[in-house]
Parts: C-alpha cells; sequence; structure tokens
C-alpha cells in the first residue's frame, strides 16, 4: 500500500492528534493497575520479574514488528535484549494508531518508518522513570546515574538494580513529556543484528495463531460461498448437511451459507452436503482470456492521463520507436494459514481473536454488524501465518463475515470462522489482472525521448469503504510504479484505464509495484539494448546527478555480482531496480536455461531502507521477497474459465515455490542515516524483471506475460 | 470408539472414522502444533510421526491408524529434534512461523535418516514442504547446522 498521504486522517476524530511525541496515557495507566507491572505508556510493560513487554501495534505476520518495534524501545530503554518480550497490541485507535495511516492498521511497509521516534520515546520515557527512581530511592543525582544493559547504576555510590526491583518505584515517578532520545551515534542495539523474539515458539509449535483458539462450547463455522463472483443465492437445501453428525446448525448469511458444527471435520462435511441454487445475473462470467481483450483494447485507447511530462508527440519525429504490451494474471495472496477468525459474544459484548491487520476497520465492521457499541467490541490481535495484503481489507470482510455468523446464530457463543485453501484461491481478493501497453521512442543516437505507458485494471479502493480518499482522483495503486520513474526518459504520458469487474481484488506484497516493475523495467532493458547499451552502466547513465541513492543500489548490486554484462559461462544476467513503499532496491538475477525452463540460481539483491534497525530482519525480508516473487514469476495465475468460475482451488493447481527452486541470495544493506522506510513489500519488485531480462540476454526470448512457462488462458 | 495412540498416551475417541488425523489432533487433543494448510497432502503443514515415519495428518484417517503410534511436535524428543530446533532458532528461520512445524518434523525425519544429509538430499526431503515466506535459503542453512552439531 503506497498511500501514506491521503491515507492520513481518513477517520475522522481519528488520532491524527497523537503524533509521535504523544505518549498516550489514560488506558496504558489502567492496564497498570490490572497487570501489575510498571506500564508508562500504552507500548511498555515492565514486570517485577525484570521483563519487559513491549505492546506491538502492527500486526506480526512475518515481517518482524514483534523484534523491530521491541528494538526501538530497548534501545532507549537501555534494555538487555534477552528480557524483552512482544505481545500484540489490541484494536484501540487512540492508542495505537499507524501514524501513517492516523487509524489503526499495518500496510505499506511503514511499520518502522511510522513507529520509529513513537516506540524510541516510549522507552526513553520508561528510562527517565525508572532513573528518577533510583535517584529518589538512593538519594542521588539523577544525572550521575547510568543505564546499560539492564542495569541500574550509581558508580559513586556503587549502588545497581535492575528493573523489576525499581518497577514500582517507576511508576509513581511523573510521565516526562518529551524525553530525549539518542543520537544515532549512541545507538547500541538498532543497527546490529539480534535474534527474533518469536523464532523459539515458531520452531516448536507453541506459537498462537487464531485457528489455534479453542473456547468452551465453540462451534467451528465454513461458509460456502458463491461459485462466480457477485453470484447471489437463490435457495439452499440444508437437510443432508443437518443430516451430519457434528452439524449444529445451518444459516444464510450475506457472503453465503454458513454450516456450524462442534468439530471442523463436520462442519466441511456438512457443507458438501449443501445444495444450493445461485443468480448469475450480476457475475461475472467472462472468461480471463475475455476479460484480457477488454483490457488490451482499453489500454490501446489510451486511458486518463496520471502523469504528464513534455509533448508525448516526439515519439512521431523519434529515429526508432519500440512497443510492447504486457499481461498479468489475477493472483491469490495464499498464505499459508488460511483466512480465520474467532468470535465471543456475551451479554452485549463481543470478543474476537485473530490476525486483523485493519483493526480500525474491523472493530466497528464488528460493531454496527452486531448493534453493539464499538468500545463493546475487543479484538485480539494475533499473530497471522502470513498476510502479503491479504488480511489488509479495508472491506473487514473478514470481520464482517464472522460477526455476521455470530449474529445469524441467534444465541450467545464463541464461533471459530475457519477458510479451507480452496476458500482461499477461490475466493478472490486478487492481485488485479493487468494489461500494459507501453511505447518508447529513440533518437539517431540511442537516447530515449519519448516515453508512454498506459496500465489497464481495477481499482483497488474504488467500490470499498477507502474510495472517499481518493477524492474522486485515480487510485494510485493501480499503476504506482509506472509514474515516479527517476530515469530521464524524454517526453512521458502515463495513463490509467480503470477496469471493473465483480471479481474482487486488494493490494498483494508490494501492490501495482508487481507488474509496473516488471512491464518498465524489462521494456527499458529492451530499449538499453537496442540502444546498443549495458543493462547496468544504461541505467546510471538515465539517472540524473541527484538520485544518489537509486545509483548507489544499482551500483553496489552490480558490484556484487560482479557485473561482466548480460551473459557469461552460458548463465544469463539481468538486473532491475524499483524503488516502493520509500525503499530502494536493486536486484541482478543469475538465470540458466534447463531444458527450455528458466532456472534462478542466484540473486544478488542490493537495499537502502535508511537506518537499517535490525540488518537480520531487512535480510530476511529480502530473502523472503525475493521468493515470494520468484513463486509467482514461475507458477502463479489465476484464471476464470469461462463461464466465470475459477480454474484453480488448491496448491496442486496454484503451486508455490518449494525449496529446490529457491536461489541463493545475498543482500547488502546500504549505510545509511535516513530515516528508516519499510522492507517487507520492496524486496520483491526487481525479482521477476531481472529475471526476464537475463532469460532474454540467455537465449533472446521476450517475456510479455507472466507467469514465465506458459500463456495465460 | 477409536483407540488410538498420541506421544505416548492412549485416547479413546468417538469420531468418525474418516476424521483426518489433522483434526482429531487439533479439535479434540488441541495438539495445535500441527496445522492446517492446505487439506490434500501438497504443503506439508499438518506432518507428523507416524510410527517414526513422516506422515501428512491432514490426509490420514483415524481409522486407517491402528496401533500405529502418532507423535506430534508437541511430543517429539531426542538429538536430532534438539539440534533443529537449536538451529532454527539460532539463524532465526521462521518468519510467520505457520508452515515451520511442518517444515522441523521433516528437517528432524530427515537428519534421523540421513545424518550428514547434501544439498540435494535437503531438497528431496523437505520439496514437500511450502513456505510462502519462501525462509528456503535459512531452512538449507539451518539443516546443514543441526547436522554438523549432530556430528560433534
Amino acid at each position: 500500500m503506497s498511500i501514506l498521504t491521503t491515507r492520513r486522517g481518513f477517520l475522522a476524530g481519528g488520532s491524527g492528534l497523537m503524533l509521535a511525541l504523544t505518549l498516550p496515557l489514560g488506558q496504558g495507566r489502567a492496564q497498570m493497575t490490572v497487570a501489575g507491572p510498571f506500564a508508562p505508556n500504552a507500548f511498555v510493560r515492565i514486570g517485577t520479574d525484570d521483563l519487559v513487554t513491549v505492546m506491538i501495534k502492527h500486526l506480526e505476520m512475518g515481517q518482524g514488528p514483534y523484534t523491530g518495534l521491541a528494538t526501538l524501545v530497548a534501545e532507549e530503554l537501555d534494555a538487555d535484549w534477552a528480557q524483552l518480550r512482544a505481545e500484540g497490541a489490541p484494536a484501540d485507535d487512540t492508542l495505537y494508531a499507524n501514524l501513517a495511516f492516523g487509524a489503526q492498521g499495518t500496510g505499506g511497509s511503514t511499520a518502522i518508518a511510522n513507529s520509529f521516534m513513537q516506540m524510541r520515546k516510549a522507552g526513553a520515557a520508561a528510562r527517565a522513570m525508572l532513573v528518577a527512581a533510583a535517584a529518589e530511592e538512593w538519594g542521588v543525582p539523577a544525572s550521575e546515574i547510568a543505564v546499560t544493559a539492564g542495569i541500574v547504576s550509581h558508580a559513586a555510590s556503587g549502588r545497581s538494580s535492575g528493573f523489576g526491583a525499581l518497577s514500582a518505584a517507576a511508576a509513581r515517578q511523573p510521565v516526562p513529556e518529551d524525553p530525549p532520545v539518542k543520537a544515532a551515534a549512541d545507538f547500541v542495539l538498532i543497527g546490529t543484528d539480534r535474534p527474533k523474539l518469536d523464532s523459539r515458539a515458531k520452531a516448536d509449535g507453541s506459537a498462537q495463531f487464531t485457528m489455534d483458539v479453542y473456547r468452551e462450547g465453540m462451534l467451528t463455522v465454513v461458509v460456502a460461498h458463491p461459485p462466480r463472483f457477485g453470484a447471489a443465492l437463490v435457495r439452499v437445501d440444508d437437510r443432508a448437511a443437518l443430516a451430519v453428525k457434528g452439524v449444529e446448525m445451518v444459516r444464510t448469511i450475506p457472503s453465503g451459507v454458513a454450516v456450524y458444527a462442534t468439530n471442523t471435520h463436520a462442519a466441511l462435511k456438512g457443507r458438501d452436503a449443501l445444495v444450493m441454487d445461485w443468480d448469475d445475473s450480476k457475475a461475472e462470467t467472462r472468461s480471463s482470456a475475455q476479460m484480457f481483450e477488454a483490457y488490451a483494447e482499453a489500454a490501446a485507447q489510451g486511458g486518463e492521463t496520471v502523469e504528464e511530462e513534455g509533448e508525448l508527440s516526439a515519439i512521431d519525429g523519434a529515429a526508432r520507436v519500440l512497443s510492447a504490451e504486457y499481461r498479468f494474471p489475477y493472483l491469490a495472496h495464499a498464505p499459508m494459514e488460511p483466512l480465520d477468525a474467532v468470535i465471543e459474544t456475551r451479554d452485549g459484548t463481543a470478543e474476537l481473536w485473530f490476525g486483523s491487520q485493519f483493526p480500525s476497520f474491523d472493530r466497528p465492521t464488528v460493531a454496527t454488524t452486531l448493534g453493539l457499541a464499538p468500545a463493546d467490541v475487543r479484538i485480539n490481535v494475533l499473530m497471522a501465518g502470513g498476510s502479503f495484503g491479504r488480511r489488509a481489507q479495508g472491506s473487514a470482510h473478514l470481520a464482517a463475515e464472522v460477526a455476521e455468523v455470530a449474529k445469524a446464530a441467534g444465541r450467545d457463543g464463541a464461533f471459530k470462522l475457519v477458510w479451507t485453501r480452496e476458500d482461499d484461491v477461490r475466493g478472490g481478493y486478487y492481485r488485479p489482472m493487468t494489461v500494459h501497453r507501453l511505447r518508447a521512442g529513440l533518437d539517431a543516437d540511442g537516447s530515449i525521448v519519448a516515453w508512454e505507458n498506459v496500465v489497464a485494471n481495477q481499482s483497488i479502493m474504488s467500490g470499498t469503504p477507502m474510495e472517499a480518499m481518493l477524492k474522486g482522483g485515480p487510485d494510485n495503486s493501480s499503476f504506482d510504479g509506472s509514474t515516479g520513474l527517476p530515469y530521464r526518459l524524454g517526453a512521458k504520458r502515463i495513463g490509467w484505464a480503470r477496469m471493473d469487474s465483480p471479481v474482487s481484488v486488494l493490494w498483494w506484497r508490494s501492490v501495482g509495484h508487481t507488474h509496473t516493475a516488471y512491464a518498465v523495467e524489462t521494456f527499458l532493458d529492451e530499449v538499453l539494448e537496442a540502444a546498443g547499451k549495458d543493462p547496468v552502466q544504461g541505467r546510471l547513465d538515465l539517472l540524473p546527478p541527484e538520485a544518489v541513492r537509486e545509483r548507489a543500489v544499482i551500483t553496489e548490486a552490480a558490484r556484487m555480482a560482479d557485473w561482466q554484462g548480460p551473459r557469461r559461462n552460458g548463465k544469463g544476467y539481468g538486473i532491475a531496480y524499483a524503488k516502493s513503499f520509500g525503499t530502494y532496491v536493486a536486484e541482478v538475477v543469475e538465470v540458466e536455461d534447463r531444458g527450455g525452463v528458466p532456472r534462478v540460481t542466484r540473486v544478488w539483491c542490493a537495499v537502502d531502507c535508511g537506518i537499517a534497525v535490525n540488518p537480520n530482519v531487512i535480510r530476511a525480508q529480502m530473502e523472503g521477497g525475493v521468493g515470494y516473487a520468484l513463486s509467482a514469476a514461475l507458477h502463479s495465475r489465476i484464471t476464470l474459465a469461462p463461464g466465470g468460475t475459477v480454474e484453480q482451488s488448491n496448491f496442486h493447481d496454484y503451486p508455490m515455490l518449494r525449496i529446490g527452486e529457491m536461489p541463493a541470495v545475498e543482500v547488502s544493506i546500504i549505510r545509511s542515516q535516513a530515516d528508516p522506510t519499510g522492507v517487507g513489500e520492496p524486496g520483491v519488485p526487481p525479482l521477476a524483471p531481472a529475471m526476464a531480462n537475463a532469460w532474454r540476454a540467455l537465449n533472446g526470448q521476450r517475456q510479455y506475460q507472466l507467469p514465465f512457462g506458459g500463456a495465460v488462458s | 470408539m477409536t483407540r488410538f495412540r498420541v506421544n505416548g498416551r492412549d485416547h479413546d475417541l468417538d469420531l468418525d472414522p474418516d476424521t483426518p488425523l489433522l483434526w482429531v489432533l487439533r479439535d479434540e487433543l488441541r495438539l495445535t502444533g500441527t496445522k492446517f494448510g492446505c487439506g490434500i497432502a501438497q504443503c506439508g503443514a499438518c506432518t507428523v510421526m507416524v510410527d517414526g515415519m513422516p506422515r501428512r495428518s491432514c490426509v490420514t484417517p483415524l481409522g486407517t491408524l491402528g496401533d500405529s503410534e502418532v507423535t506430534t511436535i508437541e511430543g517429539m524428543d531426542g538429538p536430532e529434534i534438539r539440534a533443529v530446533q537449536a538451529a532454527w532458532t539460532a539463524i532465526d528461520v521462521p518468519q510467520c512461523g505457520w508452515c515451520q512445524s511442518g517444515q522441523v518434523m521433516s528437517a528432524t525425519a530427515l537428519l534421523q535418516q540421513i545424518p550428514r544429509p547434501s544439498d540435494d538430499d535437503i531438497t528431496n526431503a523437505m520439496a514437500g514442504n511450502i513456505c510462502r515466506c519462501a525462509t528456503y535459503v535459512r531452512i538449507r542453512q539451518a539443516i546443514h547446522d543441526a547436522a554438523r552439531t549432530l556430528e560433534g
């Protein structure tokens, strides 16, 4: 999600006023009286056992905020890393808003960026209060007290203490309004590798996810969704379903037919036994092939102009014009933990447990559905087994569905909603299918004099509660990355043709960049080749002098790969660059031809994300981003058959990258003192275009559609 | 009533014999370390040991177990899994973590069979376990690290 500025303050009365320096105190203090430990603010709790628990306001879905945000607190608290713990913060706009959005939510690779000063201030405040408590107890000036690795000490008197022994006294100290934070040169933890806080529990099976929640008397619920997007239920015969042992009830809810059972197996058997009729009059009945033709036609007509520079008519006078059309299919995110949520209603309240990525949307949605005040809805935010954008729902459809399940039950109780893999793969909310049309004009010297890129796809935000944020303008997330290029490309026009379909779409790890980086960076490579230029030097030559960070990652990736041009020893080498979510990434890919099939053997990745809070996590996200992108480039497509049904259903026909296909990945992090930017998504965009460039260099084959190795039907 | 043995304990359960072992472990015994990922033996998130061999619990009906001994990640012990889990933690293999129980089970089974696996051995043994976070680089490294630990 790339909409930092437009999202700011999108909830009326949201926490736009809760700027980085403000430490919300009221409820933080309230928690303290309940939990006992020293809780100087809503983010930090220190127990008498010396453990420091950081309440993490961002969803932990593998990208590392438990570790990253805890690092920021620990740094300013001068804690020992071993005493840190992390816990998901519950839904609460006033305490836990994403300062980039003005609402509680995780996305757009913003977790570290928006928390950077807020978490440090939270740690600094706690430290100041521990020091004040020690000064009072020991009768020494606070200015003479040092804190190092979890020990508060006074050199002259020889006194020292852990945090726990001081926690009760610290809780009585005034909370500093604006505690000072360290200069970057004084960082002890920031910038160094540290073990992640959740690795052990995830290696021994004890980590608790939504599906692991079991409540007293809980029923498991699966929902039969329409077989076509936009279809409506006409009638359901539930007699056979109700005859299944363990099935307790069947209810029609807005999203389909819900089957409630005492265990998962019974719920699934019950759902299989449903007989349903659907009305397809408003459904998408086109095939992907038909939709692509419509998209290509729309792209050819140019779309609305979303970025323009100079006069594109310069292309008419060009010595040579290149053009290409690219096609990208729908993609399902397929996180390993399918969607799930647990709700328990009792006496006019609702409590939920799930990986809520946008609590600011989910909580009011549950409240409205159940006719409750938002204050009577508690959402416990659990770790999610992946998301990649899937749980970042502007529509709050998962929260709505589980609330509808509870409402339709007609009684208080606990209900666990479980989606199967088939529900997930066929369930929509896909990366939008997209067509790109590109043209470039070269002069007689091979310089680029004109560049046009028209994108045709659905809008992610239109038709959802987030549409208001567009303020009538185009949806940047549909074409982000085709605009804002750093290269000097002469006259330029970027167009967008908005397509409509009942197929639901959503951001998919790196959003628009998933296709724009591919189209731009492979087409640019062809243009450079036509001009007789080297892919690396050619890119550097197109960058203006001020593009220092762009230049640095391209140069570094090339250096790591010992770049000697696009072919060497029977292997192809390709480079691609993309800036997404404020982070600069260049990747060089080495490809071998294994009987006509591309095999990516090595990837060199250079990343500039500002201050590197935890290099270990950054490397992990680049490695994972490479694998996630490669999986899609090699294998992934969701297609609609004629009539509109999804042709894929599970991992046998929507295959994923497996270990034997994973390349070696080397990551270099550019040293920087700039404010940190995100790393969850930016590793993804350069991989597929770098791979395609290497493949073309190796055997001349041009890949104008993804995935490799097959036409999109 | 079906009797079967999990992690050294006998259980008598009144369930359909066609109930997949996965859901018995999770819904009935609350052994939630074993994860649901696909339901059709494609992803390996539900891997358990049946008589010491890795098995996909999502396609293993309760009624087929007979006298077999089922071991879940909660019940695993021995030098191999300890080495695997230590290696997994030392280099921070997990990202989201959902698939990792299954990865750890498959890696443990591999080291029980082949104490010093080659890269090809690892590729073959781990091919059935999908990780959407693509932690494969570190999975491979951690298995090599664990093997070295076991060698002493």
